[in-house]
């Protein structure tokens, strides 16, 4: 890699609390996502993997370490600009939206934030590239079902354009069903935009469906990153993620 | 409205294609949770009564409000002065109508006052934490431990008494609950994810107060200071009897209770009426109020 990459971590330290009750949720975790790529944080629960993520974000300003975007260091306080480049989606799509505000509403929010033109056009486009439609607009959340609401987050993430997406378990809420819809449309999305992925997840099925690669995490470290065709063929190399991946092929056998 | 004219179908569409027809059919379906609720529509309807009695006053009194007649002192209710007449012969009907003016005036000022100060503060302490919150909750504290009725008498007593002074002493007694309620709800809803989406989006911390927190909390306080508008009158009410808020010969419907105490054994009607006009008030507002809280949440639709 000649380029620097577009998401690199170096020695990236988090805890929580102070003095003796301090917890470490993250220790020393380093890793590199180049352009394009899709790059998955798999762990169980409690290993730290979303707290990776929350820092990357932004949500979470107390962290050490270095967090670079191309190359360059990233301030612990964001500016507005960052948020062009990087947009997060969460996890549960009845929680990451206002239940008081309309789809349009929704939508137009980032834009007058940023400042950018041509407003009505772009939410149409948005709701069009995440498969909704234009008549989605003057809806409320609660009148959507649970998927329609992850698309409309997601084209909130994508109407301000940006290059990163960080998706905190974006499926796990759903039904089964919808959750390959969305997974086809996160696939279908950075394959039209070139966008970049950083995916958190237990599910090994729907990160191996994603990503290129992952990153192994247990007790906040990462214990290993490997391709995802060595994870679908079993061949890890670190106890953890070789019990992680045993457990996870005994649970659904058909797979 | 029918389902079968082309106004219904508009009203009923699926999907609605403006704003404005999304608000409309949120309106219209508001009105159809009032309509389940009859103690709510029954608030709503008497509300409706004394608003537009206070707007026609004119039309509706049937003599002039200030005009003493000692011959006629002290009627009981009859053809000519329907609910009576007072001390000084004025008719009480004539009375009560115009004091729905006055009442209704100190009632929606005070709260005009007391429901944002209310909400600013609240929303801007729990938003904020920290230092922010404690000042201003230690603020709300000392309002708070003074009974509000002595506040307000304390404040009357110290700019004079008037109407305007009692409406500010009113509002002044009257946010502290609002802010912490406002704060309540503020906690409840800052470290959700939606909050956390509009921050990622790059949102200052103002604009995500005034446009993501304060929508969240605008219902429960609406809610609160219509209940509290039936507190508000009859603080308005005490202020009135205790002579610290409208002045005589203003027919402001504490005042007139005041005056028909001392009549209370032969007159009845002097003190009766007021007294029946404050209490149907307050109580409209209440049921009013107790309907809004099932009306105001849009997750029941």
């Amino acid at each position: 890699m000649s380029n620097p990459p577009t998401i690199e971590a170096i020695g990236l330290n988090i805890s929580f609390g102070h003095g003796a009750r301090t917890t470490r949720a993250v220790r020393d975790a380093s890793f590199r996502v180049g352009q394009g790529e899709a790059f998955g944080l798999i762990g169980e629960s409690g290993s730290g993997k979303s707290t990776v993520l929350r820092a990357l974000s932004g949500l979470n300003e107390h962290y050490e370490g270095s967090l670079l975007l191309h190359g360059r260091e990233l301030p612990h306080r964001r500016d507005k600009a960052f948020f062009r480049h990087t947009q997060m989606v969460f996890q549960d799509p009845y929680g990451s939206l206002h239940p008081r505000k309309m789809v349009n509403k929704v939508l137009l929010e980032p834009l007058t934030i940023h400042g950018l033109d041509r407003p009505q056009q772009r939410v149409d486009e948005a709701l069009t590239a995440v498969g909704l439609g234009p008549s989605f607009r003057y809806r409320y959340p609660h009148e959507l079902s649970g998927g329609q609401r992850q698309r409309v987050a997601i084209a909130r993430c994508l109407i301000l354009e940006p290059e990163v997406l960080l998706l905190d378990e974006p499926t796990s809420a759903l039904d089964v069903s919808v959750q390959a819809e969305i997974l086809n449309l996160l696939a279908r999305l950075r394959q039209e935009r070139n966008l970049t992925y950083i995916m958190v997840s237990h599910d090994l099925a729907v990160v191996a469906h994603l990503c290129g690669r992952v990153a192994i995490m247990s007790q906040g470290e990462i214990v290993e990153e490997l391709p995802v065709a060595d994870l679908r063929a079993g061949r890890a190399e670190h106890p953890y993620s070789r019990t992680l991946l045993a457990a996870s092929r005994s649970q659904r056998p058909a797979a | 409205m029918s389902a079968s004219t082309p106004f219904g179908v508009w009203l009923r569409a699926p999907v609605p294609a403006s704003p404005f027809q999304a608000r409309m059919q949120a309106l219209w379906k508001a009105w159809r949770r009032l309509r389940g609720n009859p103690p709510a529509l029954a608030g709503a309807i008497l509300l409706v009564l004394l608003l537009a009695v206070a707007i026609f006053a004119p039309l509706i009194a049937t003599h002039d409000i200030l005009a003493q007649d000692l011959t006629a002192r002290l009627q009981k209710p009859s053809a000519t002065h329907w609910l009576g007449t007072d001390d000084l012969g004025r008719d009480i009907f004539s009375r009560v109508v115009y004091g729905s003016r006055i009442t209704l005036y100190i009632a929606f000022l005070a709260a005009l006052i007391a429901a944002p100060l209310g909400l600013i503060i609240g929303t801007t302490a729990g938003y904020l934490g920290g230092w922010t919150d404690t000042i201003l909750m230690r603020l709300v504290d000392i309002f708070l431990s003074f009974p509000s009725l002595i506040l307000a008498l304390a404040f009357v007593a110290a700019l004079g008494p008037g109407i305007e002074n009692a409406i500010i002493a009113i509002s002044l007694a009257a946010w502290p609950p609002i802010a912490r309620l406002a704060r309540a709800e503020t906690l409840t809803v800052r470290n959700s994810d939606y909050i956390a989406a509009v921050r990622l989006q790059g949102a200052s911390r103002m604009r995500i107060i005034v446009h993501h927190v304060m929508p969240m909390c605008i219902p429960s306080v609406i809610v609160r200071i219509t209940l509290n508008m039936a507190a508000i009158i009859l603080t308005a009410a005490g202020l009135g009897f205790l002579g610290l808020g409208a002045q005589p010969p203003s027919p402001e419907w504490g005042a007139m209770l005041s005056t028909g105490r001392q009549f209370a054994m032969n007159a009845w009607w002097i003190a009766a009426i007021p007294g029946c006009a404050i209490l149907l008030t307050s109580l409209a507002f209440n049921l009013f109020g107790d309907g809004l809280r099932d009306i105001l949440d849009p997750r029941h639709g």
